[in-house]
């Protein structure tokens, strides 16, 4: 019945909506921001723990969206070990990915994120992927305030 | 109902023989906007083509006849909602316009530090703003009547919240996210016999029901074009002559004025006085034309014909496992908030898109009801005097198939 959706909903969507990975509280986070998309209600808490310019660990707590809560849940488990740098430039690819031109895509550089690209398609529901990535860019600049997609 | 012509007021809606995602379109989204009758789109093209020129200006024969559209369109506006004149009607932007009208107008003239203004906890965004902003300039305080697990006004606690301090009373007469429609005769009773003005936003109302702003003796009455069938970027503010007589402008320049010189200005009379530059003229008379055509129809027999299918769609939501209806007022409008078990309305609202249905998933500008109902957000069919019974079954359908996809 939802045959057009199968580029959004990909079952790999499906399963980190149901069993989010890394949904704990983290005692001791060296790195904690809020992130809010107003206009849907999505709310994240993102915690990283560092070593260094290194992300050792990352988890997160709140509600949202399928896409939003696979995109986060997705994140936390591809940043973990990962250098400031090389998470932004992550960063940088997803973005250009989920929102850029045709041209700019490279599902290889972006891994198993490669499951989020559908959402181009989809201009309303950009912001339910990108906001654990603006949460994290505002926690590895170390912002200790929330941020929000709007 | 067999006798409402259903079929034939949905061949008047060019939008509605549109394809959505290659499915017919299911327009469910009608609390935020409705869609426009072939009469409305006509008027307005007929305007422009045939009639147009500025209004209360020149001596020429089309200022005269765009004059004379613009303010038939005003009269019947007037006679939509029995005001005692065509004097009391002003064009404004819409609903949430009009509010601000009223509170930087009235409110900043008739406010001080300590004066109370009394609302509901069901409002929407547009008739909380305002008030706050008044409250900052003022010093007054606002005061919010809260409401039940019903989605229902609790009235006791709203009439203890009356008190001698309270200057004004401003309610929704029907709830944009819940359907409920308060208990507007005993709020304006109540608050009358302290000589407290009443404000009724009419936005969801108006669409919905009769309204009679005498009977209801409301001292104003809000309402939005575009959710009367009517062009978006149009609405009206009711105003009892008296009070509107003694407010101050809103803004200032042409129109509004009898004389001016640098020295001083004579304001003009109502309902120019609020009625600054050149109006939207086109959006006046095609909101004329939306009245004409939901008059050819009579608002009894829509009302009746929507409480039906607010009736079926309810039943029908009840019987799906998961689904939790935010919103059981007993005394309610055509609208179906709900949310499902583990799937966020977002999800919902883009699931059935794709089927091409249409419907409202967010907070619907009423976050403090959201959070009451401790829910982010609610997915919201709202249902127009086109929608029909297998729309409903359609949209039943496809909740049962979304609920079966997300597992």
């Amino acid at each position: 019945m939802f045959e057009d959706l199968r580029d959004l909903y990909q079952e790999v969507i499906f399963d980190h909506n149901r069993n989010p990975r890394n949904f704990r509280v983290m005692e001791n986070a060296d790195r904690q921001v809020e992130g809010f998309n107003p206009l849907c209600g999505d709310r994240l808490t993102l915690y990283l723990k560092m070593d260094g310019d290194k992300i050792v660990d990352a988890s997160f707590q709140g509600s949202g969206c399928a896409i939003s809560t696979a995109s986060v849940s997705l994140m936390t488990e591809i940043v973990k070990g990962k250098t400031e740098q090389e998470a932004e430039d992550l960063f940088k690819k997803f973005h250009e990915m989920t929102t850029g031109k045709d041209e700019q895509i490279n599902l290889e550089a972006v891994g198993k994120l490669a499951v989020l690209a559908g959402v181009r398609e989809y201009p309303a529901r950009v912001k339910c992927a990108t906001l654990a990535w603006h949460t994290l860019d505002a926690a590895l600049k170390n912002e200790q305030k929330s941020i929000s997609t709007e | 109902m067999t006798n409402f012509p259903v079929e034939k007021i949905r061949a008047d809606f060019p939008i509605l023989a549109e394809l959505i995602r290659n499915k017919p379109l299911v327009y469910l989204d009608n609390a935020a906007s409705c869609q426009k009758p072939q009469a409305v789109i006509d008027s307005i093209v007929h305007l422009y083509s045939h009639d147009y020129a500025n209004v209360h200006r020149g001596v020429h024969t089309l200022s005269v006849r765009s004059t004379d559209k613009f303010e038939g369109a005003r009269t019947k506006v007037k006679d939509f909602i029995n005001a005692a004149s065509d004097k009391e009607i002003i064009f404004v932007r819409g609903a949430t316009e009009a509010i601000n009208l009223v509170a930087q107008t009235y409110g900043k003239a008739n406010l001080k530090v300590g004066d109370e203004i009394l609302i509901t906890a069901m409002e929407h965004h547009s008739n909380i703003v305002p008030w706050q902003m008044l409250c900052q300039q003022t010093g007054a305080v606002l005061k919010v009547a809260p409401i039940n697990l019903q989605g229902e006004l609790i009235y006791d606690e709203f009439e203890k919240l009356i008190s001698d301090k309270t200057k004004l009373v401003s309610v929704v007469h029907m709830s944009n996210a819940l359907g409920t429609i308060n208990p507007v005769e005993k709020i304006i009773a109540a608050s009358h016999a302290k000589d407290i003005p009443v404000l009724l936003d009419g936005a969801q109302s108006i669409p919905h029901m009769a309204v009679d702003v005498q009977a209801l003796d409301c001292d104003f009455y809000v309402f939005s074009g575009h959710k009367l069938y009517g062009p978006s970027g149009i609405g009206v503010l009711y105003g009892k002559q008296a009070l509107l007589e003694a407010m101050p402008p809103y803004q200032g320049g042409g129109d509004m004025i009898r004389k001016v010189t640098f020295e001083e200005t004579e304001y003009n009379v109502l309902p120019y006085k609020f009625e600054a530059g050149t109006p939207n003229i086109a959006d006046v008379v095609g909101l004329g034309a939306a009245i004409d055509y939901l008059n050819a129809i009579g608002m009894d027999k829509i009302a009746a014909y929507e409480a039906e299918l607010l009736d079926y769609a309810t039943e029908k939501a009840r019987q799906i496992k998961g689904l939790r209806i935010i919103g059981e007022a007993e005394h309610k409008g055509a609208i179906l908030s709900f949310v499902l078990d583990k799937i966020h309305p977002h999800d919902i609202g883009t699931m059935l898109d794709s089927l091409g249905i249409a419907i409202r998933a967010g907070h619907h500008c009423a976050m403090p009801v959201m959070d009451f109902f401790q829910v982010p957000a609610t997915a919201r069919a709202s249902f127009a005097m086109y929608n029909t019974k297998e729309e409903i079954d359609v949209l039943m359908k496809g909740i049962e198939s979304l609920i079966e996809v997300f597992g």
